[in-house]
């Protein structure tokens, strides 16, 4: 397997970036794709007050979650306790890791199943898990094809939906042992199945992600619709389950609302093959499930993300992908440029709080601001306000009085401060202000034809000959 | 300190402003259902029938009477030539004649390899069904383990349209689920699928390939 896709710094993006808009291939594949989730969802909300009601209410269950969210921790610790399994606590991607890899090694674990989890992408598990000797496979279809490519996922719903079903043909021809070459989609995934079949039975450890943890029960939710998720939870004798600590909800009740407006946000789909709801190991009598089950809380930056009244709201975010799909942004540079585990507009706003402004600044600037991922978000997370703001946050230091973010202002720049801090003295000054509009537009033949990054696919900008006040004021002489 | 307690303490210390009302799901859900007819009997069934076939999913009307011996022809049709059941089922089975019964009768570390590929069908019973997205409410336990619904290519489903509820809250509310929740309960909406390759769906992607639901109406609802 390649070395993991770490996060690259601000230019790199932006080569990533210029490179994906020059790939006239990729460009119609990833339009066509999302084209299709943004009209399956939009056949699934036909009534638009009725939507709205319902992110209403989805947004109200978020939030009164997470402002019970310390003590829903310790209620869903309390309940999963009572029904057999371990609750573990990560503050870091390496702590979840050595939680993960103990308990791996407890077992001499050679092989470890894994279904959809994207916190298990953002601690790097799978590289982790190698490190130490063992193997950890995914068995969700696309992670799988990207995982024998040597890739990361480019959507967090759909993983593979960069390829193409003959990239995906050669692929498996050269990299699956006994795989004859087919382009038939039905045949690819019937040799996907068979192999991955063989790792269900022979693995140690299945682990999993989690949608939604229900405190009141100690209930762990997977929505899911190829089944895998449910071998990896149903057939090792060992499952571990990894979550963000927001996931958390208090009562059954409210997971209804929010798996409604889950499935069909993410895939139009008005409920998922499989909604897995489990609640403990194989009691004694039992005949299959695993005989121990983990949960591993992560924080991993999302305590700083709480911190703040206006940030918490990230924290509301069910993983649908809507956003993604909507933005125009994400759908032609493509999940691969942003580098971080989650891209598009949902990554530009968590992994500043994962990774640190330092290396994550320019994401929140990879968007036009046009709004269609706030209005089409399930939970009402205000995306374009958070992008703003953390914008701000990487070219300031922070406020009197509040806690600094990690990389706090790390893109503050003395000249952007000094070309500011001449813009507001001449907007500020009258007289400044005329003289300068009377010297660019007499002087307008010596504006510079490069204009720095303004020129690198624009033409150059020149003043006018004259000022808007001077031309309003002919006019109204005229 | 531990990492629990340091995760606790932040959040703890975050500011809060005034923490919102407690949401009021069957409020809400009065709210979306206001001014439709409450849902039939015959609705139900028909809507059901509609979303599961729409999830590619089988529907076969039977009778208390009669469902094993549909399921022996099914079991023909089909050229089902094992079929994996759980003991409340075994008589009736048996009674029917049905070829290749194969009991869950001892844990799945002992014959793994024979569950994985020797089974060719599973019969399980179900705890209800919701109409609204032809979804099957199925809770493993001791006599119908959580593989049963998974491993075999091919599932039938028992279902009781006295058990059809209109929607999920609908069934959750009813069934009292959160008085106590089973190891495993699933909610099962057709046979497993992925649309991972160029989002071109395909069935059996893990789970079975075909689900077949087995639903028991009176005499007069059999078309």
């Amino acid at each position: 397997m390649n070395a993991p896709l770490q996060f690259v710094p601000a230019s790199a993006f932006k080569q990533r970036a210029a490179a994906a808009v020059a790939d006239a291939h990729l460009r119609s594949s990833f339009r066509n794709a999302m084209d299709f989730l943004i009209a399956r969802r939009a056949a699934q909300f036909p009534d638009a007050p009725a939507l709205e009601r319902q992110r209403a209410f989805a947004e109200h269950i978020r939030k009164y979650s997470l402002a019970r969210l310390p003590d829903l921790l310790e209620q869903l610790e309390r309940k999963l306790t009572d029904n057999g399994v371990s609750v573990h606590w990560a503050e870091t991607p390496e702590e979840a890791n050595r939680i993960i890899i103990d308990i791996a090694r407890r077992h001499s674990t050679r092989l470890m199943v894994k279904g959809k989890s994207m916190v298990s992408e953002e601690i790097e598990l799978n590289h982790a898990m190698a490190d130490a000797g063992m193997e950890a496979l995914e068995s969700d279809m696309g992670e799988y094809i990207v995982q024998l490519d040597g890739e990361k996922p480019s959507h967090i719903i759909m993983p593979a939906i960069h390829k193409t079903k003959q990239q995906i043909a050669r692929l498996f021809a050269e990299k699956v042992p006994g795989a004859a070459y087919t382009d038939s989609v039905d045949e690819l995934i019937g040799i996907g199945r068979a192999v991955l079949r063989e790792k269900f039975m022979t693995a140690e450890i299945g682990l999993s992600g989690v949608n939604f943890a229900v405190a009141e029960t100690g209930t762990l939710c997977l929505v899911e619709n190829e089944g895998n998720g449910r071998m990896c939870t149903t057939v090792p004798d060992v499952h571990i389950a990894i979550t963000g600590i927001e996931k958390v909800v208090e009562k059954l009740e409210h997971v209804p609302p929010l798996l409604a407006l889950l499935t069909r946000s993410a895939t139009g789909q008005a409920i998922t093959t499989y909604f897995n709801m489990i609640s403990g190991p194989r009691k004694p009598g039992e005949k299959d499930g695993p005989r121990e089950l983990h949960l591993v809380l992560v924080d991993n930056g999302r305590t700083q993300a709480y911190g703040d009244e206006q940030l918490r709201s990230t924290l509301q975010c069910i993983r649908c992908g809507a956003c993604m799909n909507h933005c125009p942004v994400y759908t032609r540079i493509v999940g691969h440029a942003y580098g971080s585990t989650y891209p598009g507009p949902i990554g530009a706003i968590v992994s500043p709080h994962m990774l640190g402004l330092a290396a994550t600044h320019v994401l929140p600037t990879a968007s036009s601001l046009c709004g269609a991922c706030g209005e089409v978000c399930p939970v009402r997370i205000p995306i374009p306000d958070l992008l703003i703001r953390l914008r701000g946050e990487a070219q300031h230091a922070a406020r009197p009085g509040e806690k600094p973010m990690l990389g706090q202002g790390a893109a503050q720049s003395r000249l952007i401060d000094i070309i500011w801090a001449g813009w507001a003295a001449l907007y500020t000054r009258p007289a400044l202000y005329r003289a300068f509009g009377w010297l660019a537009t007499r002087f307008r033949a010596l504006t510079p034809p490069m204009q720095s990054g303004w020129t690198a696919s624009r033409t150059p900008l020149q003043p006018a000959r004259r000022t808007l006040h001077e031309q309003m004021a002919a006019r109204k002489r005229s | 300190m531990s990492a629990r307690a340091n995760i606790l303490q932040r959040l703890r210390a975050a500011p809060q402003a005034t923490p919102p009302l407690p949401p009021d799901v069957p409020a809400f859900h009065a709210a979306c259902h206001a001014g439709l007819a409450a849902g039939t009997r015959a609705a139900r069934i028909a809507l059901f029938c509609e979303k599961m076939a729409f999830w590619h999913g089988e529907v076969v009307r039977v009778t208390r009477a009669n469902w094993p011996q549909t399921l022996r022809e099914l079991c023909v049709t089909k050229g089902v030539r094992s079929l994996l059941h759980g003991e409340p089922h075994t008589a009736a089975l048996r009674a029917a004649g049905i070829g290749g019964l194969k009991p869950y009768d001892r844990p799945v570390d002992a014959w793994k390899k024979e569950l994985f590929e020797d089974t060719d069908a599973s019969l399980t019973s179900t705890r209800g069904g919701i109409a609204e997205t032809g979804t099957l409410i199925i809770w493993p336990d001791v006599d119908e383990p959580r593989l049963m619904s998974l491993v075999p290519p091919i599932h039938f489903a028992l279902l009781d349209a006295d058990q059809l509820y209109d929607d999920l809250f609908g069934a959750m509310r009813e069934q009292r689920w959160s008085s106590g929740m089973p190891t495993n309960a699933l909610l099962v909406s057709g046979p497993s699928k992925t649309a991972d390759i160029q989002v071109t769906l395909a069935y059996g992607a893990h789970g079975p390939k075909e689900l077949v639901v087995l639903m028991l109406v009176n005499e007069e609802e059999l078309k």
